[in-house]
């Protein structure tokens, strides 16, 4: 009887089908991506069954924290030719009397996040680097009070250089109701009357009962 | 790796053609992969966020034109309270010193939702019946056809409820998104975000009080 010979393998396994895969998947994550961006206060969306899509172009989003914080985001999705964000802090500038040099304008219109400071912290702001330096900015957001209502002037000069934006709000759970109102206050005296309230969704079923 | 040194290390020595097996080592670039894959897997927002539409009515400046005027038996009132409590009572009040009753009930679907369903049966079960039959019969309708179909519906409407939602002082934003949404899953077509009066503040508050000597 023959032996039979084994046949030595080697403990090598062919990895190329699972590079294959993974290249497929990691190309696929990389085309898809949009990145999260980093808020400056933690923000928990309420629920809500709605499924409309958020808009991704030409909003200004309106961050209301637990701790009474306004932030103010201004996104004019990938269009960036128009420089939509640049002559609105310009404009602003030119309001408070405040000259913003190209770079500090160029900051901020590559800073992706919202933000929330009086406008004369905003120079330092956009010249620091440093998150921690960042956040120390932003313990107050945008001055509300009717003394000083600079988110007010924010919408006002965000719909006079873009008149096509839409307002977002994104509240947290917790935020109060009394800031909402007075954030509701503050855009419908600016004639906005149209909401988008940001929200995560949620499966509900409808039961009605029969007679 | 391996492989590619002991190629060199033979060059120097005898040359002797040895048959090299072509496989590259991948188990690098695998690991490289599976921590590229990784971050981007958790930094991805796969779902984009889903937004609410709400539109407010314009504010009346202008005192001579009429403000309209709203039928009291399909009136009802939902304060959005303190600690997730809803109040409500239906009408108005017709005397501040003797003001009705409130009513507390919650979030939950069997809180406000029953109460709202049971004002609005007429209209909610159309549209839910519209929808199933829609579903059986002609599920290629688009989404948007059968939206346009159920705004029909509601704007016929006029046997609903009036639902006038004031948010007390010490309510969460998370209330009004929440009273909102039930409005939207009952189908009510009429409500609005009214400011709250200090009668039924006081309502409120006496209503707070007597619930919170009673055991939970």
């Amino acid at each position: 009887m023959p032996k039979i010979k084994l046949h030595t393998k080697s403990p090598h396994i062919d990895m190329t089908p699972m590079v294959d895969l993974f290249s497929v998947v990691l190309t696929f994550l990389m085309l898809t991506t949009t990145m999260r961006q980093p808020e400056p206060a933690p923000i928990d969306t309420p629920f809500s069954v709605s499924d409309k899509t958020a808009p991704d172009a030409n909003i200004m989003t309106l961050l209301l924290s637990e701790d009474n914080r306004v932030f103010y985001n201004i996104d004019n999705g990938s269009d960036t030719s128009f420089h939509f964000k640049g002559k609105i802090l310009t404009e602003m500038g030119t309001r408070y009397n405040i000259t913003f040099t190209p770079e500090e304008v160029k900051q901020f219109e590559a800073y992706p996040s919202s933000f929330g400071m009086p406008i004369q912290n905003m120079k330092s702001f956009l010249n620091t680097k440093d998150a921690k330096e960042r956040e120390a900015l932003q313990v107050k957001g945008i001055p509300i009070d009717s003394t000083d209502n600079q988110l007010a002037l924010w919408v006002l000069v965000t719909r006079l250089v873009n008149p096509k934006v839409q307002a977002c709000i994104k509240g947290d759970n917790d935020a109060p109701y009394p800031l909402v109102k007075k954030v509701l206050d503050i855009m419908q005296d600016k004639k906005v009357n149209r909401f988008n309230l940001i929200t995560n969704l949620e499966a509900t079923k409808v039961m009605l009962t029969e007679e | 790796m391996g492989e590619i040194i002991q190629e060199e290390k033979q060059k120097g020595g005898k040359r002797r053609p040895k048959k090299h097996s072509t496989h590259i080592d991948m188990t690098p670039m695998v690991d490289l992969m599976c921590l590229l894959i990784t971050f981007f897997m958790l930094t991805t927002a796969f779902s984009k966020s889903k937004v609410m539409e709400i539109i407010l009515p314009e504010k009346i400046d202008d005192p001579n034109i009429e403000r309209p005027v709203i039928q009291d038996s399909r009136t009802i009132n939902v304060i959005l309270g303190p600690e997730n409590k809803i109040f409500w009572y239906p009408g108005r009040v017709k005397d501040s010193n003797n003001p009705p009753a409130l009513k507390e009930t919650d979030y939950s679907a069997e809180g406000i939702r029953v109460l709202l369903l049971e004002r609005n049966k007429l209209l909610s079960k159309k549209v839910i019946s519209f929808k199933e039959q829609m579903v059986k019969e002609n599920p290629t309708m688009s989404r948007d056809s059968l939206l346009a179909n159920i705004k029909r519906f509601k704007k016929a409407d006029d046997s609903g409820p009036i639902v006038l939602i004031k948010a007390y002082k010490e309510s969460r934003y998370a209330n009004i998104v929440d009273i909102i949404d039930e409005m939207d899953i009952c189908s009510v077509v009429r409500y609005a975000i009214v400011d709250i009066n200090y009668v039924e503040e006081k309502m409120v508050q006496t209503a707070m009080a007597g619930s919170t000597t009673t055991p939970k």
